[in-house]
């Protein structure tokens, strides 16, 4: 136990400063949800068939470094605590059913964010004999954040044009 | 609250609307410490209000196949320890119900929450809702012996279990409270808190894994203000139980005269305990991991021998 | 004739006319005139009893019916009590069995024995003189016999547990017998008078010995370990109003028998450190109670079983009576008298509280089981949509036998902590050890009692069906639901107004115990008087009620879309549909309070595997059975009945057939009967 206070005495404050608040161009539905979430976001996430990429970024942007829960946002496990769920991957044939469903256990008001290029657009995978399609053909979304994977910073951008911190 | 006249009604509705506003905040002391250890900046105190402020505007949503039990638990955890908040002598000596300050039926009051709970859980029919109210009956059921005997040894030297009466002796005779009965009655009751609060080693708040959770699993299924109400009661009853350890063995500040000064140091000084426990409590998580769930019965049955040697320690040491 | 005496004569007429109703009643009637003449019984028995227990006793002497003393009924406020318990059952039993005997109950025998049961139950605390108290009470064991078999053709369980419930009472009987008989020959005279004042007299040895086998009758009948073994078997297999009787009103006369043999007949109570061996009478029926309450709650716990589960729970509620009359025994013992009277009046509080929400559980069982047809809670479940009104009721009994506020036993466990509580500091090494004991032993109860009810409510009731004959469940008929609201408002007013029958109960405990005062009084609070301690359960009601309806305006003020509620598919994960097969059973509930008292309960495992014909690598079958037998049997009655039948399978060498053989032991026994008389003359 000593060794441990040790450390963290040692390790300090490990989380980046917060970068300047990101100019994220929103709908104007977008931007009445965020009002009404007023700085309180909790995320849950579906991997709807990703290889995993985008859910280690999303793992380091809530993580000590990049810190996404001092925006105010927050994983959840149960899609009824949620307001935003977060996808990634493109949608395989099994996965599609289930992802509608979870977001239709979301209480309303509620986000979907389309995270990485397999979620946007299907990418390296888009022709694949498995996917049915990108996440946006499935359900409707309304943020997407691009890369294969995107950086931490650009999660927490997107998420922090969600909670408006 | 006849001997404190009119303050000592303000200070019974003032009681519960700390209780009430303060948890919330407690609760976001208690992850900004967290947070600071682990090295993470934290979303500041204000966080569960915002939480709390946001689900409160959200759907709420029933689930086909429940029944009343489900939709009504989160009302009767809420009444519970609402009920609780009122009546237990935190800030004035006197109690705001005094008939109902008994200190087994404050403890039954907030089991009756818990079981409200639990009938939620199993109501939904899923396979986590069943789990988690099993393993919370577990823990009940092994943590309500340790508190009873508790409670006994507490009562065994002042000769009542009326909260207030307890209270007003421990503030006569401090030297009471370093006596090996009371040590070991502390240390019982920290463990008791622990379980019943669901916190770290007997289980994880923040977890994901279904299968590591004992009380998110049970609320799994409610949303919106259904969840607000019982998030908010959860901080409540934290609140509630460490309110509890300090006013049985710390009640110092506690307002025993009908002045609004004592009122106001009543108020401060119960907000500033539950801080600093809350602290404690929060920097002790750090440290610690989730005990596998059949070894909590193994740290409950040693609170319980604990509870058990106080009131043996009460006997020949009298 | 005043109120007591009229209304016990009205009860028994009453009784009286159901049997002949039930006699010559066509088929279609049978049942309610019978259901309707016994609730009626019941209903005077309850004034007689109340009418006695606020002091207006009577007495009857008729000496020439039975030998000895002849037959003596008296009634007086200790009596009273339980004729009122018993009769308030028999109204709610009664007017369930109304339309439960369309379960192939409505034959004449059947219908006619019901009622004789019930003024069997009610002659018992009014007897006395030895004599007529054995014989009501086997009345009462012969009556429930054939009750317990009614349902002996549809399952061959039935008869089992008539068996074993037949041979155990009988023994107990015996137990009893021997007692009372030894206590009338030292007293000269077989009426309780006369025995009340040789108590007073008796020598620590003979009194010790009336004591023990009493105390073995009396605990038998009331389902104490570890001479319980028949309550798990008979009550299940009984039709559910037959057990709502027998759990509800038949074991209360046990500790009925304790009390009035120990308090009264042998005069602990009064003459205190007259009778002599008295130090360790009453912890040993404390530590008694305390057994049985842990036993039983623990059997309970995991049963899978809803009957059995019920019955193994009156097994603990004695258990916990008990714990009250041992400590009264013990307090009085010290000299401690007030005390004395509160832990006594806490026992008997509890005999109220556990009538009432034993009867309404077993009743409201018995309509779950009479829609369904299955007991097992594994197989139930999802029974509100179908039976509201059942669910409700059992929910409300389910709170009430958890003790939790606001339900009824909560204030009786109130009280006897109370007692414990203030027992303490001890006077002597026994109370030191024992009395925390018992707390500990109350406490623990308390946890497992809440985890027990949970089960039962949660998994037999909500969610959703775990077979399809619990699926297809509909609402009982209008009788039963009336019977189980008789008692359900029972619960409810013992819960909210346990003022209203304390001062009573007070009164009772008062002049058993010899304490110069009630021990509680109050309206609205029940104040504990020369101790410390006051609880409202009235307010503790009506400040939920509050609290409850301030969170519900707030709600409606502070959420903006409280109103509109989304009615939305469970959530499953996104994979589904769930299936019966996933909810948790009542075998899964229980599983980790089960490995926690592994030493305690040892269950059984065995595993069965059937491997392929063509290699032993590949496994065909595998066979797992888990079963948790009841350890007390398992380790006393086994050997017991092993022994019982070695003795037999050798008696069988005697018996070779050979008539001249038979008549040689006959005319040797004579012989050797004639000398010892010859010698000892």
């Amino acid at each position: 136990m000593l060794a441990l206070w040790r450390k963290i005495r040692r390790t300090g404050r490990v989380a980046e400063p917060a970068p300047a608040r990101p100019d994220t161009r929103e709908s104007p539905a977008a931007q009445e949800l965020v009002r009404e979430l007023a700085g309180s976001v909790q995320v849950r996430h579906v991997d709807a068939g990703s290889c995993n990429g985008c859910e280690v970024e999303i793992g380091s942007a809530f993580g000590p470094v990049y810190d996404g829960e001092r925006y105010g946002a927050r994983l959840v496990a149960s899609p009824r605590h949620a307001d935003a769920v977060l996808v990634t991957g493109p949608v395989t044939r099994n996965m599609a059913e289930p992802l509608r469903r979870t977001v239709e256990a979301v209480p309303a008001p509620k986000l979907v964010v389309a995270v990485g290029d397999c979620a946007r657009n299907c990418g390296v995978f888009a022709q694949a004999y498995g996917v049915a399609g990108a996440v946006r053909d499935v359900v409707p979304v309304d943020v997407e954040i691009g890369g294969c994977p995107p950086r931490p910073e650009q999660i927490v951008a997107a998420v922090r044009g969600l909670t408006g911190r | 609250m006849s001997a404190l006249g009119a303050v000592g009604a303000v200070g019974a509705v003032a009681q519960p609307v700390l209780i009430v506003g303060g948890s919330p905040l407690m609760l976001g002391v208690m992850r900004q410490v967290r947070a600071k250890l682990e090295g993470r900046a934290g979303a500041g105190i204000m966080q569960p209000w915002r939480d709390l402020r946001k689900l409160f505007r959200k759907e709420p949503i029933l689930p086909r196949g429940t029944s009343e039990v489900f939709r009504y638990a989160p009302i009767v955890l809420m009444g519970t320890t609402l009920v609780v908040a009122v009546v237990a002598p935190f800030v004035t000596v006197e109690s705001g119900l005094d008939p109902v300050a008994d200190l087994f039926a404050v403890v039954a009051l907030l089991a009756l929450g818990t079981v409200a709970l639990a009938l939620a859980g199993l109501d939904t029919g899923t396979a986590f809702g069943g789990m988690g109210a099993s393993r919370e009956m577990t823990i009940i059921a092994l943590v309500e012996p340790t508190l009873l005997v508790a409670i006994l040894a507490l009562s065994l030297r002042v000769g009542s279990t009326n909260l207030p009466t307890i209270v007003s002796a421990t503030l006569h005779d401090p030297g009471r409270v370093i006596s090996p009965v009371s040590l070991l009655a502390v240390v019982a009751l920290v463990v008791v808190i622990i379980a019943e609060t669901g916190r770290l080693p007997v289980d994880n708040p923040s977890t994901h894994l279904e299968l590591t959770m004992v009380h998110e699993a049970m609320v799994l299924e409610y949303a919106g203000p259904d969840l607000a109400l019982v998030e908010l009661a959860s901080a409540m009853r934290l609140t509630v139980f460490l309110g509890l350890l300090t006013t049985l063995f710390a009640p110092w500040g506690i307002a025993t005269t009908a002045t609004p000064a004592a009122l106001a140091i009543g108020l401060s000084a119960f907000a500033a305990k539950i801080t600093v426990l809350g602290v404690l409590l929060a920097a002790g998580e750090v440290f610690m991991a989730k005990l596998r769930l059949f070894r909590v019965p193994e740290l409950l049955a040693g609170s319980f021998l604990l509870s058990l040697l106080a009131v043996a320690a009460s006997f020949f040491l009298a | 004739m005043n109120l007591a005496a009229l209304g016990f004569a009205a009860a028994l007429t009453s009784a009286m006319g159901a049997v002949i109703a039930a006699l010559v009643s066509p088929a279609d009637r049978r049942a309610l005139t019978v259901g309707v003449a016994t609730g009626a019984a019941g209903g005077a028995a309850v004034l007689a009893g109340a009418a006695a227990m606020a002091g207006q006793g009577f007495s009857l002497a008729v000496p020439w019916v039975l030998p000895l003393a002849g037959f003596r009924l008296a009634l007086d406020p200790l009596g009273g009590l339980f004729v009122a318990v018993t009769g308030g059952v028999a109204v709610a039993a009664g007017v369930f069995g109304i339309g439960y005997a369309r379960h192939g109950l409505a034959g004449r025998a059947a219908q006619a024995v019901l009622p004789v049961f019930v003024a069997a139950m009610l002659l018992v605390p009014a007897a006395d003189s030895v004599g007529t108290f054995l014989v009501c009470w086997e009345l009462m064991a012969v009556a429930s016999l054939p009750l317990v078999l009614a349902e002996h053709r549809r399952r061959t369980e039935v008869g089992e547990a008539g068996l074993w419930y037949g041979v155990m009472t009988h023994l107990g009987f015996i137990a009893i017998l021997i007692g009372l008989l030894i206590f009338a020959a030292q007293a000269g005279d077989a009426s309780f008078t006369a025995l009340r004042q040789a108590g007073a007299h008796l020598s620590g040895g003979v009194a010790s010995v009336v004591f023990v086998t009493t105390l073995v009758g009396f605990a038998a009948k009331a389902g104490i370990a570890p001479l319980h073994a028949w309550l798990p078997r008979a009550h299940p297999e009984a039709p559910s109003h037959v057990s709502a009787l027998m759990s509800a009103a038949m074991v209360n006369l046990g500790v009925y028998g304790i009390v009035r043999v120990g308090f009264d007949l042998l005069g602990s109570g009064q003459g205190g450190g007259q009778g002599g061996g008295q130090g360790w009478w009453w912890p040993l029926v404390l530590l008694l109670g305390a057994i049985s309450a842990v036993y039983g709650i623990l059997q309970a716990v995991i049963s899978t079983d809803l009957k059995r589960l019920l019955g193994y729970s009156t097994t603990e509620n004695m258990g916990l009576v008990l714990i009250g009359v041992g400590a009264a025994g013990m307090f009085a013992a010290d000299g401690n008298r007030v005390l004395a009277g509160l832990a006594l009046a806490a026992a008997l509080l509890h005999v109220i509280n556990h009538a009432a929400f034993k009867s309404l559980l077993f009743l409201a069982a018995g309509s779950a089981v009479h829609a369904t047809g299955t007991r097992d809670l594994d197989a139930l479940g999802g029974l509100r949509p179908g039976m509201p009104v059942t669910t409700g009721l059992f929910g409300l009994g389910a709170l009430a036998a958890s003790a939790l506020p606001p339900g009824a036993a909560f204030v009786s466990e109130w009280l006897l902590l109370q007692s414990l509580v203030h027992g303490l500091p001890p006077s002597g090494v026994p109370s030191a050890i024992l009395l925390p004991v018992a707390v500990a032993a109350i406490a623990l109860t308390a946890g497992l009692a809440v985890a027990t009810f949970v089960k039962a409510f949660g998994v037999g009731f909500l969610a959703k069906p775990r077979s399809e004959a619990a699926a297809e469940a509909t609402e009982s008929p209008p009788s039963m639901l009336v019977g189980m609201g008789v008692a359900g408002a029972a619960c409810v007013v013992l819960a909210l107004g346990a003022t209203a029958v304390l001062p009573g109960v007070g009164s009772v405990a008062m002049l058993a115990s010899g304490s110069p005062d009630p021990a509680v009084h109050g309206a609205v609070i029940v104040q504990l008087s020369t101790v410390a301690g006051s609880l409202s359960p009235l307010l503790l009601a009506v400040a939920l009620l509050v609290g409850a309806v301030v969170v519900v305006a707030v709600l409606r003020a502070v959420a903006a879309r409280s109103r509109q509620r989304r009615i939305a598919r469970l959530w499953d994960c996104g994979g589904g549909p769930l299936s019966a097969r996933m909810e948790y059973t009542a075998t899964s509930f229980a599983e980790p309070l089960q490995r926690v008292f592994d030493d305690v309960l040892q269950p059984e495992l065995d595993v069965d595997v059937t491997h392929a014909t063509e290699s032993r690598y590949l496994v065909q079958t595998v066979e797992y059975r888990r079963r948790v037998p009841d350890r007390i049997e398992r380790r006393l009655y086994q050997p017991v009945l092993a022994a019982v039948r070695a003795w037999g399978r050798a008696a069988r060498a005697l018996a070779t057939g050979s008539v001249h053989r038979y008549l040689g032991y006959g005319f040797y026994t004579v012989t050797a009967l004639l000398i010892v008389l010859a010698v000892t003359r």
